[in-house]
């Protein structure tokens, strides 16, 4: 089994980043990862929350609410799928309820590539409105997994914000 | 400003890429090198030193600028800790895809007891 690592590619001011993976399993069951609530459920989120599916409909035109959840905090994130191309192409919108204002729309598409012998190869694209917006991203994924990460996190959206509005 | 906004102008990278190619430069040397006004490239190079991408070296009437790597290093600490959330996230999608590959492949023997 070759190592199957995970690439991000964000270049310095642009609004847009890249995530590239690839999976030992066939595109078919990769895709359904994605679109199934019963199995996308068990994998995304961070470990330390827990990740209920208030709505999923992954077909074209449909939309999903996810909520995480550790303790007092619920986080929830809510979109629309555009186009679900099975078993190929996912294209869709992102947003996160938590932050300070709403309109911080993502959107994002994720191509599944067949490279035979039951590999797939997982090609992300998210396309951000500001700059801002998606440094304010990455700079969140810093602060989740450590103790107190909450905190900051919190301490975190003003800043957002901040940027938001000087951009 | 933060590093990751100072970086967001294309001019300002060009200028990190030239000092950190060259080493250390006077503005002057700096200005040349450039289409933009010296006032201009000046304003820049004091965008990048407020968020502290570059310092300064004051040398008798020359200003000399040169990169300043740690700010460097903690925007490369931004992207790995991203990426190694990302990459947590995806270790359940290959442990959670080799158990249903498994249920997959069980089917038909699960068939053949029946």
């Amino acid at each position: 089994m070759r190592e199957n690592t995970t690439v991000i590619t964000a270049e310095p001011g642009r609004q847009e980043l890249f995530i590239t993976r690839e999976f030992d399993a066939p595109r078919e069951l990769v895709f359904r990862a994605h679109t199934e609530a019963e199995l996308y459920e068990q994998w995304v989120g961070p470990d330390d929350l827990t990740m209920t599916i208030e709505k999923m409909d992954a077909t074209d035109g449909g939309s999903y609410r996810f909520l995480h959840e550790r303790a007092e905090h619920v986080y929830a994130f809510h979109g629309v799928y555009h186009e679900v191309l099975k078993p190929e192409r996912i294209i869709g919108t992102f947003e996160f309820d938590g932050l300070p204002e709403t309109g911080h729309v993502i959107m994002g598409t994720t191509r599944f590539e067949d490279l035979g012998n039951g590999r797939t190869r997982l090609v992300h694209q998210s396309v951000f409105q500001s700059v801002a917006d998606r440094d304010g991203m990455i700079q969140s994924g810093m602060e989740r997994g450590v103790d107190e990460g909450y905190r900051k996190l919190d301490g975190l959206l003003p800043t957002l914000q901040a940027k938001a509005q000087t951009n | 400003m933060d590093a990751f906004s100072a970086l967001a102008e294309p001019t300002r990278r060009d200028i990190l890429e030239l000092l950190a190619s060259n080493g250390k430069m006077p503005a002057t040397a700096i200005y040349k090198r450039f289409k933009a006004t010296p006032p201009a490239i000046s304003q820049h190079l004091k965008v990048l030193k407020d968020a502290n991408l570059v310092s300064v070296q004051k040398k008798a009437q020359q200003r000399i600028y040169y990169v300043n790597p740690e700010p460097m290093k903690e925007l490369e600490k931004w992207i790995k800790q991203f990426c190694s959330r990302v990459e947590k996230q995806y270790s359940k999608l290959d442990a959670l895809l080799e158990k249903e590959k498994l249920k997959q492949d069980e089917q038909p023997q699960l068939f053949d007891e029946l």
